[in-house]
């Protein structure tokens, strides 16, 4: 995790010298919807670098803006969106400790740009009259300009800036309008002397009081505001009042009591079927191609350990990884979106009671639906949960929402042995079960979560105050931004755990070689099972390439912990599928179609091993798989924690091993105590 | 009478909230101080949290927060 920028400012606070000995610092503050990421993407581009905080899960935005031709470009940092320097929230504390120069081992900005929605503008100028008392350089960047003219709003933005006594300047950060005398106010307020807080009252700073009693607090706050409203009132014109904005009109349907849960249940099924649709040609073309990589490798390098290191490990792990993009940046585009034109406030706002009611907080909903397609992108959307307890009450149970990676075990389990049965005659038991599925995830999440609120992670209830900003158009500019730096944390942080574990697992698998040691004893089990093994018969390369898997080390660990899986109805060959599905769960098929000897002929594969599947006999005659084990193994799939992208992607945002450790122990605890009580209850029941 | 009790779409003017508790100063800060307009937009489809409009921003919140806003209503009645 890199450190985030270390400042170059030596001097003293007090004198800033501008020259091309060093760059300067500035941060951007401002409340959260005010504008304050679309003006830092319109300042530096593509030049962002994205990181946490140190020792926190907070986010650190900066990237570098070309302030004047002669001078080096300056450090912009985006800090969290704040309200108001006395914080609430981890966020917030920072905010404030950065722009009050006490995180000096983050840094020290030379000039404060704070970002002022101008269609908000009282409750903007909180934060901004607050950062001008601290007799810091302060620029105003009064955004949304273009907005305000269009609702008759006439600020006078020379008397503005004459009452506050800093510079005033009107931007429209995704017109590029107002970006240069933005550049020239930074340059201007640097020369100066820093300012001597807003003119006009006396009253010092409210955040130093902050330990001060609440009465005191109380009636500075309602004095500042009274300030506030002075000013406003004096340099705008409001002409037009009393018409719902658009926004509300908008929000007559969007959050009327039937339409508004059927606009969110419509936009969710849209996003999923978007995802499950498009997202499986990329998928399927990244799957051909890696395949034919490995393929080439292995034809055209000598055969040996390291082609096969190549082949097996290092191009199939990059494979697996990269197969992954396409569902993830789809997932992030949605979520962009929907982040962006302010309909997640909205979502919030609809499912509030209902989460709550479970201990979880309106804006996990988004999150969790995400989950619905993978679990990554639905976490990392759990940013905006202001609560810690909540997000990680939220993270803990995203796995539960049955990922699409879970499918093809449903299907391949549906397909061997509950094909072709129907009830009522029409509904498909195959569809049942993966609904069943999807259910059972969902409730288990609820109990899960209910508990966790009222033990590990009790805290009393936060407030959900949460603004509802206006409706607004994307800029594909910033979903753009977005994409860009989602990917690539997930790629480099998601990324080299899986192709770490693809190469551990292809070791696991390839040692000891084949032939280089004997059969161990008490294989004589393993030949008959494998003379058992009925059509297809088993050509020469893929009985090798079973033996060498039975013999390896995921083969001895398979059959070591048979015994403590044979409750749940699996056996050794079930066990190696399980290791190995726990860097991803969809490993299992490829694993289960190499023991059971299903070929590699990828159109034969599906069907062949259903088949080995139904005929696979123990030693005694008896079939391997049931219905009933199908189903232990569905249950296990869908409350084991079975992917390192996840468990890397808990650590970044956890910041911590703690919890992604606790959520594979939990999650696998929960998963075995399930498939044991299926399993057994099945058989008690009397089914098979 | 308290922002969670009043009609929809009905002018009101905050006149005092009760202090203390750890919601009540961040809704101040955000504007909610004696003398500011509000407005009851809507209630969520289960009731809670309810929609306000505070001078012309707009705000979620649940009634046990809403609670502790008193406010006085306008004459002037509804608009449209």
């Amino acid at each position: 995790m890199s450190a985030i920028v270390k400042t170059l400012n030596h001097c003293s606070p007090d004198s800033v010298k501008v020259d091309g000995s060093h760059s300067l610092t500035v941060a951007l503050a401002g409340n959260p919807n005010a504008g304050k990421t679309s003006l830092f993407n319109s300042l530096t581009g593509l030049r962002q670098k994205v990181a946490n905080y140190p020792g926190v899960t907070v986010e650190s935005k900066s990237g570098l803006w070309s302030l004047a031709r002669h001078l080096p470009p300056a450090r912009v940092i985006d800090l969290p969106g704040l309200y108001s320097l006395d914080a609430t929230s981890l966020d917030e504390e920072i905010a404030r400790d950065i722009l009050l120069r006490r995180a000096t081992n983050i840094a020290i900005p030379d000039v404060i740009i704070v970002v002022v929605d101008a269609t908000n503008l009282v409750r903007n100028l909180y934060l901004a009259t607050q950062l001008i008392d601290t007799q810091r350089r302060v620029v105003i960047a009064l955004t949304m300009f273009d907005r305000a003219e269009r609702s008759q709003l006439k600020i006078d933005t020379k008397r503005l800036s004459d009452a506050l006594g800093v510079p005033v300047v009107p931007v429209v950060a995704r017109r590029r309008r107002g970006l240069e005398e933005l550049s020239k106010a930074v340059l201007d307020v640097i020369e100066r002397p820093h300012s001597e807080g807003v003119r006009g009252h006396g009253f010092p700073l409210l955040v130093e009081n902050a330990f001060a009693d609440p009465a005191q607090r109380h009636s500075k706050l309602i004095k500042r505001y009274a300030l506030i409203e002075r000013i406003v009132s004096d340099a705008v014109e409001i002409s037009d009042q009393g018409r719902l904005s658009i926004s509300e009109r908008i929000d007559r349907v969007v959050t009327h009591k039937i339409f508004g849960p059927l606009i969110l249940m419509l936009v969710m099924l849209l996003v999923f079927q978007t995802i499950f649709s498009w997202a499986s040609l990329p998928m399927n073309l990244i799957d051909q191609v890696f395949s034919g990589l490995s393929d080439s490798v292995r034809t055209n390098l000598p055969a040996g350990i390291f082609t096969d290191l190549l082949a097996d490990g290092i191009i199939a792990g990059v494979g697996g990884v990269l197969a992954f993009l396409p569902q993830i940046l789809l997932l992030f585009f949605f979520i962009s979106i929907l982040e962006d034109s302010g309909y997640m406030a909205r979502a919030a706002f609809l499912t509030d009671r209902l989460m709550r009611a479970v201990g979880l907080h309106g804006k996990a909903f988004v999150p969790l639906l995400s989950s619905f397609a993978c679990a990554v992108p639905g976490i990392m959307a759990t940013r905006t949960i202001e609560n810690p307890k909540d997000r990680i009450a939220t993270i803990m149970i995203a796995p539960f929402m049955s990922c699409s990676a879970r499918l093809p075990v449903y299907t391949l389990m549906i397909a061997a042995f509950f094909s072709g049965q129907k009830v009522l005659g029409v509904i498909s038991v195959g569809a049942l079960i993966i609904l069943g599925m999807y259910l059972l995830g969902i409730a288990v999440a609820i109990v899960v979560a209910w508990i966790m609120k009222r033990t590990i992670l009790k805290a009393p209830a936060p407030p959900f105050v949460m603004e509802l900003p206006p409706y607004r158009v994307p800029e594909l500019g910033n979903v753009a931004h977005t994409l860009f730096t989602r990917s690539t944390v997930f790629l480099k942080r998601a990324g080299t755990v899986i192709l770490a574990i693809s190469i551990l697992l292809w070791a696991l698998v390839a040692f000891p070689r084949a032939g280089s040691s004997s059969l161990p004893t008490g294989d004589g089990q393993g030949a008959r099972e494998l003379a058992g093994a009925q059509p297809p018969t088993p050509s020469l390369p893929q009985r090798e390439r079973a033996e060498q898997v039975q013999n390896s080390f995921a083969g001895r660990a398979g059959r070591l912990i048979e015994p403590a899986i044979k409750p749940l109805g699996f056996d050794w060959k079930i066990g190696i599928g399980l290791i190995s599905s726990f860097a991803a769960r969809e490993t299992i098929i490829s694993t289960l179609s190499i023991v059971y000897n299903a070929g590699d002929n990828p159109e034969t594969k599906s069907s062949s091993l259903v088949d080995a599947l139904r005929s696979a006999k123990r030693a005694d005659g008896s079939l391997v798989w049931t219905p009933l084990t199908g189903l232990s193994l569905m249950i296990f799939f869908l409350l084991a924690c079975q992917c390192m992208s996840t468990v890397a992607i808990v650590r970044r945002e956890t910041n911590s091993w703690r919890w992604p450790m606790f959520m594979v122990g939990y999650m696998l605890t929960l998963a075995y105590v399930a498939s044991f009580v299926t399993y057994q209850g099945g058989q008690l029941l009397g089914f098979r | 009478m308290t922002l969670d009790m009043i009609p929809q779409n009905v002018m009101a003017r905050v006149t005092s909230v009760a202090p203390g508790d750890g919601h009540s100063l961040r809704l101040m800060e955000m504007g909610v101080v004696p003398g500011a307009p509000v407005r009851v937009v809507k209630a969520a489809p289960l009731g809670d949290p309810i929609h306000v409009c505070v001078r012309n921003y707009h705000l979620a919140l649940r009634r046990a927060e809403a609670k502790s806003i008193t406010v006085t209503l306008h004459d002037s009645g509804a608009i449209d």
